[in-house]
């Protein structure tokens, strides 16, 4: 027997596995990746940076018997009717056509119990979820699809939509698995064709429009709507201070772990900045109009948890939204449909071919059998359960630091662990005062 | 008898109290006739109407003249600015002179008719409004266009019907050059009946040959995703 020592086989680190397999794939499909989900690559994030808590100069206030309100009101900038919220945490725009009927109606169930909004998507306004929704949002997006003027009056809000997180400068996709009867009737086109959604509104560009475009919408709903606006977290200084002075109520940004329904891999993995480094340019942009707080900032992008949601506000934030968080609590990706994932050729907490509409879980799906699978009024009690958690959460570290309301959190509760996320943050590398950029020891 | 139209002069009034007053009308109100004067090139004039009054715009209009209407009927003695009728739902818009880039974008229904040029993007994803167009249209006109039919008496510029879906489109002149995935197609017997009835409304009956114009529409061709079709972009 040969008992000479021999390398073991070694992956590269550039070309590992996975890289692998995708140039497989690639060379037998000529076809990019096309996934659901955000991106799934590390990033520098919430779990990077830690509340310091009370301490001799700071206390904090009883854990079980002291108020620490939640509330929001968005909007009051200009509209007639601002919305007001009872939890800084909404449910994010996610179209009817990416979700079935069902789990559009489950988000509405489950937001209006924790008192909360939810927000349409590329494919219009459905009679489901706008009747189990008391606060909807309507989106206005470059498509346009279903867009009118009655449901534009019947909604509580408007969100125009210039871009989204996982894919700023990229328009929806929908592919013909999902454009079934009734979607391809909402939006106007062919049944089974493989939607691919404009990235350009059709009558306007640049900030001066967009100022002439909110006030029409403000004329056309007589001043009572807010009127947000959605961008994609790239440029958020700069996108900030435009929307504000285009005439914004809110702004929505959104960072590259945002989910997206349907979108190339390689679109979601590499465009666009990380939740974490796109909150403060934003708050900074506001206070330098004089806006922080008159003008709502909500963020999005990977919010999992109450401290992540705390971590935002003491960013600067007036309310954060998630979209992937909720379709888990709906029931998306649960171990329990285990052997139906691995049939895809995937696994629990992997699967992400949304836009193939054969989601298990009857969530992400227009086929009729699956889609019944969820049960609107339970997943709609799950989501409701995993917001009162998330609020429990975010208020017992407020508390912790002293503050009677989410929005007295700040900034200098916070250090960073490591020196991406102080500099992306702005908040010192725990134990010390060093910011980088910014001085200190 | 002709009601004596109600007369707003944006001269003393604002844009707001002008809008508010025409959405504050039912659907069967009497006061059907309205006039605004020296409108100036005021953005988002009329917009949002829901009902079938008419409203005579005494001058040239600004940016979304007429967005989203509903019933009413909307004319434009002069110049509209940018998506002049975007959205609209139904009804009736007329300018009398030419209307900028996006000229009924994304329209869902009624009739836009257009008595100069239209600037580029016109009709631009539509979605099932009738749009007629006496003068020329610009570049990347049709774009996207999912359902409806556009009509133009003058030429079409560059990129016309780009990405087309399946809106009709009609043109009588020159046609600088298709977008991707749009072709010429054949006039049958249908779509002559179909574009005379479009001109018949937006009362051109007679004034044109039906004859004289050629069909385009989409090939289908990258409806599908398919790795051949890639260099068609
Ligand atoms: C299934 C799905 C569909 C979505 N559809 C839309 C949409 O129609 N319009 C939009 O602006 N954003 C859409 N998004 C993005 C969300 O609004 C939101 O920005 C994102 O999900 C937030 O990040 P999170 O998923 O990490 O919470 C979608 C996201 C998902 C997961």
């Amino acid at each position: 027997m040969d008992t000479t020592p021999r390398t073991l086989p070694r992956f590269s680190a550039t070309f590992d596995p996975a890289t692998l397999a995708e140039i497989r794939r690639a060379a037998a499909t000529g076809i990019y990746d096309i996934r659901g989900g955000g991106a799934k690559r590390k990033l520098p994030n919430f779990d990077d940076l830690l509340f310091l808590g009370a301490s001799i100069s700071r206390y904090p206030l009883e854990g079980y018997r002291e108020r620490c309100e939640t509330s929001v009101v968005l909007g009051a900038r200009f509209a007639k009717e601002p919305i007001a919220l009872k939890i800084p945490i909404t449910i994010a725009g996610m179209s009817f056509g990416s979700l079935s009927a069902q789990a559009k109606e489950a988000l509405g169930r489950g937001a209006t119990l924790a008192g909360t909004s939810t927000t349409t998507g590329d494919g219009g306004m459905t009679d489901e979820e706008r009747g189990h929704s008391r606060t909807l949002v309507y989106q206005y997006l470059p498509s346009r699809y279903g867009m009118n003027p009655d449901d534009l009056r019947r909604a509580d809000a408007i969100e125009i939509v210039v871009g989204q997180g996982a894919k700023p400068g990229g328009g929806g996709m929908l592919l013909g698995q999902k454009i079934s009867p009734r979607v391809a009737e909402m939006r106007t086109l062919p049944e089974g064709i493989d939607q691919r959604s404009a990235c350009r509104h059709p009558d306007w560009t640049g900030p001066d429009d967009l100022e002439i475009k909110i006030a029409e919408l403000r004329e056309i709903t007589d001043w009572r709507k807010p009127i947000y606006v959605k961008v994609g977290a790239s440029r958020p200084y700069y996108d900030t201070a435009l929307a504000v002075k285009s005439g914004a109520d809110v702004v929505v940004i959104d960072g590259m772990q945002g989910g997206t329904a349907a979108t190339q891999d390689v679109f979601i993995e590499h465009v666009g900045i990380p939740t974490l480094a796109a909150i403060r340019p934003a708050v900074a942009a506001l206070q330098e109009l004089g806006m922080h707080r008159k003008v709502q900032l909500i963020v999005s992008g990977g919010i999992r948890s109450g401290a992540d949601v705390a971590k935002a506000l003491a960013l600067g934030a007036d309310a954060v939204s998630i979209g992937t968080a909720a379709l888990v609590a709906l029931g998306d990706n649960d171990p329990r449909h285990e052997a139906e994932y691995q049939a895809l050729g995937t696994t629990a907490g992997a699967y992400d071919d949304w836009h193939e509409g054969r989601d298990p879980a009857g969530i992400t799906t227009q086929d009729p059998a699956l889609a019944a699978r969820l049960d609107p009024v339970l997943a709609g009690r799950r989501l409701a359960n995993y917001l009162a958690v998330l609020t429990l959460e975010a208020q017992a570290i407020a508390r912790a630091c002293g503050k009677s309301h989410l929005h007295n959190l700040e900034p200098e509760d916070l250090v960073a662990l490591t020196i991406e996320a102080a500099a992306m943050a702005q908040v010192p590398l725990a134990g010390t005062s060093w910011i980088p950029g910014k001085g200190g020891v | 008898m002709t009601p004596e139209p109600q007369t707003v002069d944006l001269a003393d009034t604002s844009v707001r109290d002008l809008n508010a007053a025409l959405h504050a009308l039912s659907p069967d109100t009497n006061m059907t006739a309205w006039r605004v004067l020296n409108p100036g090139g005021r953005h988002a004039l009329a917009a949002g109407l829901l009902a079938p009054v008419t409203v005579e715009i005494m001058g040239h209009a600004g940016y979304y003249c007429a967005g989203m209407n509903q019933m009413a009927t909307v004319v434009v003695h002069g110049n509209a600015g940018t998506g002049v009728a975007e959205n609209m739902m139904s009804g009736r818009v007329e300018v009398r002179g030419d209307a900028s880039q996006s000229a009924g974008a994304s329209a869902h229904g009624g009739l836009l008719l257009i008595g100069g040029n239209a600037g580029a993007r016109c009709g631009i994803s539509l979605k099932g409004a009738d749009i007629v167009v006496k003068g020329s249209v610009g570049h990347m006109s049709a774009f996207m266009a999912q359902a409806g039919t556009l009509v133009v008496l003058g030429d079409a510029g560059d990129s016309f019907g780009d990405s087309i879906y399946e809106a009709h489109l009609y043109v009588r002149g020159h046609v600088a050059n298709l977008g991707t995935d749009c072709v010429e197609k054949p006039m049958r017997d249908a779509n002559r009946a179909e574009l005379f009835a479009k001109l018949a409304a937006a009362g051109l009956a007679g004034e044109v040959d039906v004859g004289a114009f050629r069909r385009y529409g989409s090939s289908r061709l990258l409806y599908q995703f398919h790795v051949d079709h890639a260099a068609a972009y």
